[in-house]
């Protein structure tokens, strides 16, 4: 029997053995990413149904943990303040990212220089970012007072201290330094656009912006996916701007999910609620994702 | 041949010194101010001095950083040789689960019980009858830092308690100062709110609520009439942006703010800047309502080494720590009062001095590391620091208040 099941039994067989030394050297990463990666996050999820506190403790508690993180204002407030930052930040990176992107394919002088100048912020960590917003923003050192010192003494601009308007402070900075990484994004697609398409454009008389709306932006479907993920997935992990630029302050108001899993995990010696907590960013990451990767993926094999 | 003989040498060398009495320790701690590390080395020099090595591992950034390397480090095996933590809940759950050194041996053999004042701190170290810390100094929170000046340019008297401090304040705000200076850091607002407890509410409240854990009470009129002096502190401290407590301090030093809710070492801030206690600041323990301060501070505790020799160098530090040279030398410098009565402090300056006469009268209460979990006051501070930079109610607040601490009982 087993010498006719050949004619089924080696193709699986060559299967398996086909590019071996690719398959071993890829071994190591596939155990860590089994391992730390999906083995710490069931692990975590698992924690976070029991009460444990400074050790991780395997006493179970149900949904108790998430019904004090929902139960919890500080917890809710920096919901609502990334949702904030994340769908302004979305909205603001990728259309200003584009805009300049359109400017510079003007086939302006000195495009170069320009791109180098808009990418410099991208270079610098979120740390440096936060820190030295802090000091631009800061009313005693800051804008306002190099206005103030141009003679306009009634000059009022300090956004970081006041609760309502410290998550655009963030913003500014957010922004400042991630647009020139989207520009850079869009300049490459739009580079990646045929010279004839624009020429036929030309050519039956298509305004300028028409081309961009109906034709360029279509085509440029799969950079501006590109940019989407990225900067969601930069927005989701927030964190270091916010404890450089503002740590939480004032009072909760630009507290962020990340923050509270930190702070509940170590300074609270709470590692119980700081896993709900980071079990619920996984959900609402995996909420974006799953969709987007059936869409894109799933759609594609079909189509 | 040659790199044989190099590699045998330096074995030896590394092998030979360890049979020796000397033996390195490693303290971790969060002591980097210019105050502070004066102070520690002071330690250092002391146990240096007793034949051993001090090796320094400050960890710069505060308590609520340097906590939570040092327990990553034990927890994940590979632990100093001392550690300075909170006395209290802090290390409870290490101690539990037996990673910390039993000290009582060495608390016996030095009588800390009968050296130790006031005893409440032994009490903080002690689990199941047995020792796990060494208390190295006490913090006193609950102090009102003035500057005279301002009150000497506007022709009033200087107030000597909190309900003339608040009466002054408009005053104050009509000359362009900052009534109060307050620091935007969650655990300065629960600070102010605890001084204010204990000096506006007083010790009974204070015990009732934090030691005797009544909730009807912490849910009471009286802990209302608290959070309505609380809501009128924050009426004072409006115009304070700053976030580091020096920095308010310096507001109150340099006369941009006519006074400060802070913790005894803020005299460490007034003492470099070179003014003088009683001339051109003025301090009152207590708010000058009730002259109680709670006593909380820091300790060293001591993981569990396998190696004996290093053992028995952790017993030699802690009993080193607690003699009375280290805590005069040490707490002069930190500005902090010691943990023993028996021992001259004269070279004290005037604040101090109020300190310790309040620690002799025996009137002080533990602090709030000591009766609540870090999660509770973790859930604390982002509750007052919420309270103080907004405008939720004294009721809303209270409310609140009672839900965080149902959870730590």
């Amino acid at each position: 029997m087993a010498g006719k099941q050949t004619r089924t039994g080696r193709p699986t067989g060559l299967r398996l053995f086909r590019n071996l030394n690719a398959k071993v050297a890829a071994v190591p990463m596939v155990l860590t990413t089994l391992v730390v990666f999906v083995g710490g996050t069931l692990w975590t999820v698992l924690y976070s149904f029991t009460n444990s506190k400074l050790l991780p403790r395997m006493q179970f508690v149900g949904l108790d943990q998430y019904k004090r993180l929902w139960s919890n204002d500080l917890w809710n407030a920096a919901i609502w303040n990334l949702a904030f930052y994340g769908v302004m930040s979305l909205v603001f990176t990728i259309v200003m990212g584009f805009v300049l992107a359109v400017l510079l394919d003007q086939k302006i002088r000195f495009e170069d220089t320009f791109r180098t100048i808009m990418l410099y912020p991208f270079a610098l960590s979120f740390i440096v970012t936060g820190l030295v917003w802090q000091w631009i923003l800061n009313p005693e050192m800051g804008i306002q007072e190099v206005v103030r010192r141009m003679g306009f003494e009634t000059f009022t601009f300090d956004p970081l201290h006041n609760p309502s308007t410290v998550l655009y402070g963030l913003l500014i900075a957010g922004l400042w330094q991630g647009t020139g990484f989207t520009m850079c994004l869009m300049l490459a697609g739009l580079r990646g656009i045929d010279e004839d398409i624009w020429k036929a454009a030309r050519v039956d008389g298509i305004p300028k912006w028409k081309t961009y709306v109906y034709v360029v932006i279509p085509m440029m479907r799969p950079v501006f996916v590109t940019t989407l993920v990225i900067v969601a997935a930069g927005i989701i992990k927030l964190y270091d701007l916010v404890v450089a630029q503002t740590s939480g302050g004032p009072g909760n108001a630009s507290q962020v999910p990340a923050m509270y899993v930190y702070r509940y995990m170590f300074t609270a010696q709470n590692l119980g609620q700081g896993f709900a907590a980071s079990t619920m960013m996984l959900l609402s990451v995996l909420i974006v994702l799953i969709p987007w990767a059936y869409l894109e993926f799933g759609g594609k094999k079909h189509g | 041949m040659k790199n044989w003989k190099l590699a045998a040498g330096l074995l030896l060398s590394v092998a030979l010194p360890s049979g020796a009495y000397a033996t390195d320790l490693e303290v971790t701690h969060w002591w980097t101010s210019g105050g502070e590390a004066a102070a520690v080395a002071e330690l250092a020099k002391a146990f240096d001095a007793s034949g051993d090595h001090w090796v320094d591992g400050a960890i710069a950034g505060g308590g609520d950083t340097a906590r939570p390397v040092m327990i990553a480090r034990i927890t994940g095996g590979d632990p100093m040789g001392a550690t300075q933590f909170n006395h209290g809940q802090q290390a409870l759950e290490l101690v539990q689960a037996g990673l910390m050194l039993d000290l009582t041996d060495v608390a016996v053999a030095n009588n800390w019980k009968d050296v130790v004042n006031p005893i409440s701190l032994l009490e903080g170290c002690t689990i199941d009858g047995k020792v796990y810390c060494a208390p190295m100094n006490i913090h006193s929170p609950e102090w009102l830092w003035i500057n005279n000046k301002i009150y000497e340019d506007l022709g009033i008297p200087i107030p000597t308690n909190w309900t003339e401090f608040v009466a002054s304040a408009p005053q104050v705000d009509a000359a362009g100062k900052i009534p109060l200076a307050l620091g935007r850091q969650p655990w300065q607002s629960t600070l102010a709110f605890n001084a204010i407890a204990v000096g506006v509410g007083g010790l009974d409240l204070w015990k009732k609520v934090n030691v005797d854990k009544d909730m009807d009470v912490a849910a009471g009129p009286e802990m209302l009439k608290v959070f309505q002096a609380s809501a009128d502190a924050r009426k004072l401290a409006v115009k304070s942006t700053v976030q580091d407590w020096n920095q308010a301090t310096n507001m109150v030093i340099t006369g941009d703010a006519a006074g400060q809710i802070m913790g005894d070492w803020a005299q460490g801030e007034f003492a470099v800047a070179g003014k003088v206690a009683g001339k051109d600041y003025t301090c009152l323990p207590g708010l000058g309502l009730n002259a109680y301060l709670s006593t909380g501070g820091d300790a060293f505790y001591f993981p569990k080494l396998t190696d004996p020799d290093k053992e028995a160098a952790q017993k030699r530090l802690a009993a080193l720590l607690v003699s009375p040279e280290v805590q005069v030398a040490f707490n002069l410098k930190k500005g902090s009062l010691p943990i023993r009565g028996d021992i001259d402090m004269s070279a004290a300056n005037d604040c101090m001095k109020k300190g310790l006469e309040i620690l002799k009268s025996g009137n002080v209460v533990p602090a709030g590391d000591q009766v609540w979990s870090p999660d509770v006051q973790t859930q604390l501070g982002d509750m007052q620091s919420e309270f103080w930079s907004g405008d939720m109610t004294p009721e809303d607040a209270q409310a609140r208040y009672v839900e965080i601490l149902k959870t730590g009982l």
